[in-house]
């Protein structure tokens, strides 16, 4: 699929932006070529203020662009009439929903609302497309409530059921994971990359994620505050760098080992900490937080200080218990809170 | 493709009781609105018994009086009340989608204070004698004079409201205007009544209390032309204003043309509040109160059902207003305008309390 010679999405020279002649505003002045073809889902990730949304607008022909053109499955997009475009491109937008008084069927199927005579009445085919759309997202027991009713993470799949019952062949998403819990986060980019895979759709992301957008995305388009875009599949972007250049800010670390932002840099005492699994992970976390400088006992800096604390993790009767051993003495502890309550 | 497979789940078989349980509402709803019109035209300050109003209508009697009283001041107020009902409370609905905005009514464009412009200025100006003349011959409410006047008030804001929502992009920016012009035009009208003489503010207070009364003959054709236009237009946009329950961004997505859109909204809603408010004078409260009591009834947001819904409600609220105004078992008529905020006030404070359809934005 990646080798389809038509992209879905195609930006020759773009500019994106806002106002025009002296007033203009410009926050992403590209010039941006840029494609996207079925089956991938992209990311467009960036920090706040970076320009994401009014490029994924510009993308989805709710603003015109400033400069260059944006093709849509080969044909330019402002040739298109809005009705036109409505069965290639569907979205969900951060506009608030609520007010409307919808219950959760009508909604989704005003989906169809490309399809449908001036009536908007729905055929037999379009009901079973929105039972389609609702069955994808898993959404069968919300039906009958108002939207009004619902959790950010229920409306967000409603709204994503929605543009599925659009049946287009591109979708964009702008931040559809603000605003929720971790679970319903991942929730909602497993069930996206999912769609992706099983429908050949072209999906937009935008998102300022970096965790979730590194698991999901094929590729990831990284905005910078200049405006400036950098894209490759992200496992690239962060092997050369890139990730660290962009989301740069004091006290701020992107860890390229583990792919996450650390906020606490080790500054203060050394310890030490061998073990297995999963606790070590967690307990290396706590130590960090309380702002020691966590290393294995082998590395040069324990050759350096000898006197280092020490911390090891092991299991006594199916349990775990972190074992410290501080200036000579050594504690016994079985939780990471009393550990550290210990090094205080 | 995997949706033929699917059955329809339970949320479409729930639905489909909804429509049946909706069907029955409207039934009831007819009946109901057959009763209050009937109602209606029997009870005023000379009580014509039912069998007596049947005779008029179907066939012949032999009181003359009774004949005058219901062929010539019941009926048409009866059916004034009708229009009025109908294309007020559509107009508050269109207006409260196309804003997102529940304290939206048709007035918010500023057509209502047009109109009342319209009619300041002809009763205000005071020069001519040819004009006092024909309002003290005609009566207020059925002088042509008038309602040129108001027509041409409200047209003229309409025009100015129109030109200005082709140009902007988004509806709260056109809620705002459309507020501003009003406010500067009823400012206009301030000004004039500051410099006119008590008698000629009188007349036109007595205008702005609205009524039903005298719209007759020709005037009562014209005026459902304009509604039957206005309502036709808005029953067809039913689909454009569904779209826009969602908001101007999702309603592109979607593929309306959103100034279309809006001007075709605007331009039937003026219709709706122009012809009415230049027939009946400025007539406040159905257009918000109506449309919630609707939603409220039925539980939905779709507008085919929704906009007949209104028709229905609005018409029969109309009515009922209007027999309280008439005071039962009493000469004194008191103006509908007053009785509509009476009535419609509660019905909307009762609605936000007990119902739960204007939800949190």
């Amino acid at each position: 699929m990646m080798n389809n010679p038509l992209p879905l999405l195609r930006t020759i020279g773009l500019e994106a932006g806002y106002g025009r002649g002296r007033k203009k505003v410009s926050p992403v002045p590209g010039p941006l070529d840029l494609a996207l073809h079925a089956g991938q889902l992209v990311c467009l990730l960036g920090p706040n203020g970076s320009g994401k949304s009014t490029l994924l607008r510009t993308l989805a022909g709710l603003q015109p662009a400033l400069k260059g053109s944006i093709e849509i499955t080969g044909a330019g997009a402002g040739k298109l009439k809005p009705a036109q475009l409505a069965r290639k491109i569907s979205l969900v937008l951060t506009d608030p929903v609520r007010y409307s008084n919808l219950e959760v069927w009508s909604l989704v199927a005003l989906g169809r609302y490309p399809y449908t005579g001036w009536m908007g009445k729905l055929s037999d085919a379009d009901k079973a497309i929105v039972a389609w759309a609702i069955g994808a997202t898993g959404i069968e027991a919300l039906l009958n409530r108002k939207i009004a009713t619902l959790s950010d993470g229920e409306s967000q799949k409603v709204m994503l059921a929605r543009a599925l019952a659009q049946d287009t062949p591109l979708m964009m998403l702008d931040e559809p994971t603000a605003h929720l819990d971790l679970p319903s986060r991942i929730q909602l980019m497993q069930l996206l990359h999912q769609l992706v895979k099983r429908t050949n759709k072209g999906v937009l992301i935008s998102t300022h994620e970096l965790d979730l957008a590194l698991q999901v995305a094929d590729e990831v388009w990284l905005l910078q505050a200049g405006g400036q875009l950098s894209k490759g599949a992200p496992e690239d972007l962060v092997l050369n760098g890139i990730f660290e250049t962009v989301f740069d800010k004091e006290g701020i670390l992107f860890d390229k080992t583990t792919g996450t932002f650390n906020m606490h840099q080790g500054s203060g005492k050394k310890i030490t900490l061998t073990g297995e699994g999963a606790p070590v992970f967690w307990t290396k976390r706590a130590l960090m937080r309380q702002g020691f400088t966590v290393a294995p006992p082998s590395s040069p800096l324990n050759e350096q200080q000898p006197t280092a604390d020490h911390v090891r993790i092991s299991e006594k009767d199916g349990r775990t218990i972190w074992v410290l051993e501080q200036d000579g003495k050594t504690g016994q502890y079985d939780s990471v809170e009393s550990l550290l309550d210990a090094l205080k | 493709m995997e949706a033929t497979q699917l059955s329809p789940s339970a949320g479409i078989i729930q639905y489909a009781t909804d429509k049946r349980k909706k069907a029955l509402i409207l039934a009831g709803l007819c009946l109901l609105l057959l009763i209050v019109f009937l109602l209606d035209i029997i009870i005023g300050s000379v009580r014509i018994p039912l069998r007596e109003v049947f005779k008029v209508i179907f066939s012949h009697t032999e009181n003359d009086t009774w004949r005058y009283i219901v062929e010539k001041i019941r009926i048409p107020k009866a059916a004034t009340a009708v229009l009025a009902g109908c294309g007020l409370s559509v107009g508050g609905l269109q207006m409260q989608t196309l804003f997102r905005n529940p304290l939206a009514d048709p007035s918010v464009l500023g057509v209502t204070a047009g109109a009342s412009l319209g009619v300041a200025m002809i009763m205000l100006a005071g020069g001519s004698i040819a004009t006092l003349y024909t309002i003290k011959e005609l009566g207020i409410s059925g002088s042509w004079l008038i309602i040129v006047a108001a027509c041409m008030g409200a047209a003229a804001i309409m025009l100015l409201v129109m030109s200005i929502s082709g140009t902007i992009k988004d509806n709260v920016m056109m809620l705002i205007i459309g507020i501003m012009i009003g406010t500067i035009t009823l400012s206009v009208i301030s000004i004039w009544q500051y410099f006119s003489s008590p008698e000629l503010i009188k007349d036109y207070l007595l205008w702005t209390f609205g009524s039903l009364d005298g719209v007759t003959g020709s005037q009562l054709y014209l005026l459902m032309l304009a509604v039957a236009i206005g309502l036709i237009i808005s029953f067809l946009s039913s689909k454009l204003l569904d779209a826009l329950l969602l908001g101007e961004n999702y309603a592109r997505s979607m593929g309306l043309t959103a100034k279309r859109a809006r001007i075709i909204i605007i331009c039937s809603t003026s219709l709706l509040a122009g012809s009415i408010t230049a027939f009946c004078g400025p007539i406040g409260f159905i257009g918000i109160a109506v449309p919630h009591i609707v939603r409220s009834l039925f539980n939905t947001s779709n507008h085919r059902i929704l906009i007949p819904g209104c028709c229905l409600i609005g018409t029969i609220l109309m009515l009922l207003c209007d027999m309280i105004a008439q005071l039962p078992g009493s000469q004194t008529v008191l103006p509908i305008n007053i009785i509509t905020a009476l009535v419609g006030a509660p019905v909307v404070i009762w609605v936000v309390l007990h119902r739960n359809t204007i939800s949190r934005q």
